[in-house]
């Protein structure tokens, strides 16, 4: 048992921290935020010269290797920055799709791409009536010779509108929430049929309607199974949490540190507002969630490995519940404590808000996972 | 990053757990597993089974008669202990004072004493609490004049758990009443409990319980060599055992114990038509403290983690504060979800032992009798050992600067 980092992580860590020091602050950030995608091309660039769009793929496939811990530092270090460029979208969720489903083949062309920045990917999952299950799939796949027809409309898919391609589930067989005929799908943004409707979310990004007319799909572009892309999905998804998890933590801990200096520097009744009582439990309460929420995506790194995907989701729901309440304590205390300041625009705890808010909507909010993690009897064995 | 015990850890764990099963009694087993303190006996005995197999003070340094263990190695022994449920070695003596005398105490009252703790032989209690001098501590009053080759103790302890079974107390006491800062000017004094002008009264707790006293002293006279370092720095010595004990205030084995237990209860217990465990309401809350919970042991696995690295370095950690209070919440949720499983029947209180003893059929099953026993008399993890509000005041001050 340890918590240590090996040398490459640290020197990961330490590149990334003096990137975003350097590149990320605050007014900078809006600038970022004011471009027409919503985020930094040059960034884009920067991180692919650290290494970070080719993180998780394999060395031979023009990736870095790097693992679940390496994910976790990036993820908790663009939260920290807040950072609004397409990470999660194309290297975690798209890139976990290719990882786990595309040939190698695909794989040697797409991987490239990608680590290089040339190539955005996104997640077209959601429909409007799935929520959070992963099986709830109306969109079809059609059998078209050797390649597929799709047709559907997929909701709030993250980075959709700028995405160059989207991997998209659609149903090969079954019916709409049966767990099996679920294909996934590699499709071009440009493909005739495909139409897009960018959109803002509600913290400060971008993300697009996905309708499906009539699609065609190429047979070296499904990923994986095409009767059973479940279980796949639900990989890649998990892997997502884990590192939701730690941008989660990042987020909450630029919001305890822009929140503990303002306790220190605001003075009210002719004293510092922190030198009283209450406020420095809310304050000890925001760290002992922050301190857990760090534990809990530790914990999700490592559950990554699990290899029973049984096991895994019970682990997944542990950790995005966990999450999920503390990043909504956290955020409504650290944004009270500022007082007003907290919620407007230009200061910088209420984009932690927002980003929290956000986070806590994607793949399963607190109450989802509990209910799901009680169904399947918890964590600790009677 | 690795989250996973090594081959030796997990070897050393399966050692603790046959030991434990092959030597630790069905009743006293069966007893802990009720939420009851053992009796004097069955903890003696106890603790006198882990003193032959060397385990009676995990946490001492080999030269002082300790099994020499790494921080891992401790956090799965108490662990173990905890998930049987067996009880832990008489903490008073093993993890309290037996630790301040090795750090600050004469060679005489090393051979004095630790012989004496490691063996169980002597049981100790703690004299800090007065009626005035709860949170503010360093307010005691509790007076030890010097007289010649003596101190002379007046004064009132309360709180004191275990009094009534102990053979000495280790106390605080005012040694200069002229000191400028309230923390110097204190002592800390070994005091034997048979000595004359010592009264012990008990104080009966919420559950119908002895278990914690008041102690009274009067004119009561002790050996100055009983002083434990400098009569005037003992707050020296508390501060150091008060942060000694870290990762043991999570509780996570005995966290893991009750559930375990409330869900097999859960499992058996009609609700509705159906098992208590099928209710979607219960199933999730107590699906919330499993994953506090793993949260919690995962913290406790990194602060326990760092000690390994410092292995050797003793310094006090504010971690021990986000232990406390989460280990304490979490046992009073799942103490909370018991009296919920237990219903109407909870209404009933536990038998007296010696009833529950005999043959006597039982009114409602023993669980859920104590199960409000056991939620009221539990409130006392988020009070003693400085109450949660307290270590939140650690928390602003030592690591967040407010």
């Amino acid at each position: 048992m340890d918590f240590d980092l090996s040398e490459e992580q640290r020197l990961l860590r330490e590149s990334l921290a003096r990137l975003l020091a350097d590149r990320y602050g605050f007014e900078q950030r809006k600038a970022y935020a004011r471009e027409p995608d919503g985020w930094s091309r040059a960034m884009w660039a920067a991180y692919a010269e650290l290494g970070l769009l080719g993180l998780p793929f394999a060395e031979d496939e023009g990736g870095f290797g790097g693992g679940a811990v390496e994910t976790l530092l990036v993820a908790e270090a663009l939260g920290e920055a807040l950072a609004l460029e397409p990470w999660l979208a194309t290297v975690v969720l798209g890139g976990g799709a290719l990882r786990h489903g595309a040939s190698r083949q695909r794989r040697a062309a797409l991987v490239p791409a990608i680590a290089q920045g040339s190539l955005l990917l996104a997640l077209a999952h959601t429909e409007a009536q799935s929520r959070w299950d992963l099986h709830d799939v109306a969109a079809t796949a059609k059998r078209d010779g050797e390649g597929w027809v799709l047709e559907g409309r997929k909701l709030v898919v993250l980075h959709g509108d700028v995405a160059d391609k989207l991997v998209v589930t659609a149903r090969t067989a079954g019916d709409r929430r049966d767990r099996a005929g679920i294909g996934v799908f590699l499709v071009d943004a440009a493909a005739s049929g495909l139409t897009r409707r960018g959109h803002r979310t509600n913290d400060g990004r971008r993300a697009a309607e996905v309708t499906l007319a009539g699609v065609r799909v190429a047979a070296e572009d499904v990923l994986g199974d095409p009767a059973d892309g479940l279980p796949m999905l639900e990989r890649v998804v998990h892997e997502a949490i884990a590192a939701l998890a730690a941008e989660a933590v990042g987020v909450m801990a630029a919001a305890q540190k822009l929140t503990l200096d303002y306790l220190k520097v605001r003075k009210q009744f002719g004293v510092p507002i922190g030198s009283f009582q209450v406020l420095q439990h809310k304050a000890a309460d925001v760290m002992m969630a922050i301190e857990q929420s760090r534990s809990m995506a530790m914990y999700a790194a490592m559950s990554l490995e699990e290899p029973d995907p049984a096991e895994r989701a019970r682990a997944m729901s542990a950790v995005k519940a966990q999450i999920g309440r503390a990043a909504r304590f956290v955020a409504e205390e650290t944004v009270q404590m500022h007082g007003g300041i907290g919620i407007t625009m230009e200061y910088a705890v209420a984009h932690c808000m927002a980003r929290l808010g956000v986070i806590e909507a994607m793949f399963g909010d607190a109450e989802f996972h509990l209910r799901r993690l009680a169904d399947a009897g918890g964590l600790i064995a009677a | 990053m690795d989250l996973r015990f090594t081959a030796e850890e997990r070897a050393f764990r399966a050692e603790v757990r046959d030991f434990i099963d092959r030597t630790l009694p069905d009743e006293t087993r069966a007893r802990m597993a009720s939420g009851r303190t053992p009796t004097k006996a069955q903890w003696g005995w106890w603790h006198s089974k882990l003193f032959e197999r060397g385990w009676s003070v995990p946490d001492w340094a080999k030269e002082h008669g300790g099994p020499g263990w790494t921080p891992v190695q401790r956090y799965i022994f108490r662990e173990e202990l905890q998930q049987a449920p067996a009880p832990q070695p008489q903490q008073f003596g093993t993890m309290m004072v037996g630790p301040v005398i090795i750090a600050f105490g004469s060679e005489a009252q090393k051979r004095r004493f630790l012989p004496g703790i490691r063996s169980g032989r002597e049981w100790w209690c703690q004299g800090f609490s007065e009626p005035g001098a709860g949170s503010d501590l360093a307010s005691l009053q509790t007076s030890a004049r010097r007289v010649d080759d003596h101190y002379i103790v007046n004064g009132q302890k309360t709180w004191t758990t275990l009094a009534h079974w102990a053979d000495w107390m280790f106390a605080l006491v005012r040694t200069d009443p002229n000191a400028k800062k309230k923390q110097e000017g204190i002592g800390f004094l070994l005091i034997d409990m048979k000595s004359p002008g010592i009264t012990v009264r008990p104080i009966v707790t919420i559950d119908g319980e002895h278990e914690i006293n008041e102690v009274f002293f009067d004119d009561v006279k002790v050996p100055a060599d009983n002083m434990v370092g400098d009569a005037t720095r003992g707050w020296d010595c508390a501060k150091f055992l008060l942060s000694n004990e870290r990762t043991g205030q999570a509780r996570v084995g005995m966290s893991k114990e009750r559930i375990r237990r409330l869900k097999r209860i859960a499992a058996a217990t009609p609700a509705g038509g159906r098992p208590l465990i099928e209710d979607a309401r219960f199933r999730e809350r107590l699906a919330a403290v499993e994953v506090e919970l793993k949260a919690l042991e995962i913290t406790t696995m990194r602060v326990v983690a760092a000690e390994q690295r410092a292995l050797g370095e003793r310094k006090p950690d504010p971690a021990s504060s986000l232990l406390k209070v989460k280990g304490s919440e979490i046992l009073q949720s799942i103490s909370a979800l018991m009296v919920e499983a237990a219903g109407p029947y909870g209404i009933a209180a536990p038998m007296e032992e010696a009833t529950a003893g005999a043959n006597e059929p039982e009114i409602v099953p023993d669980w859920a009798a104590m199960a409000q026993p056991i939620w009221m008399n539990w409130r006392k993890l988020s009070i003693y050992g400085g109450t949660n509000e307290i270590q939140r005041n650690i928390m602003a001050k030592a690591f967040l600067g407010l």
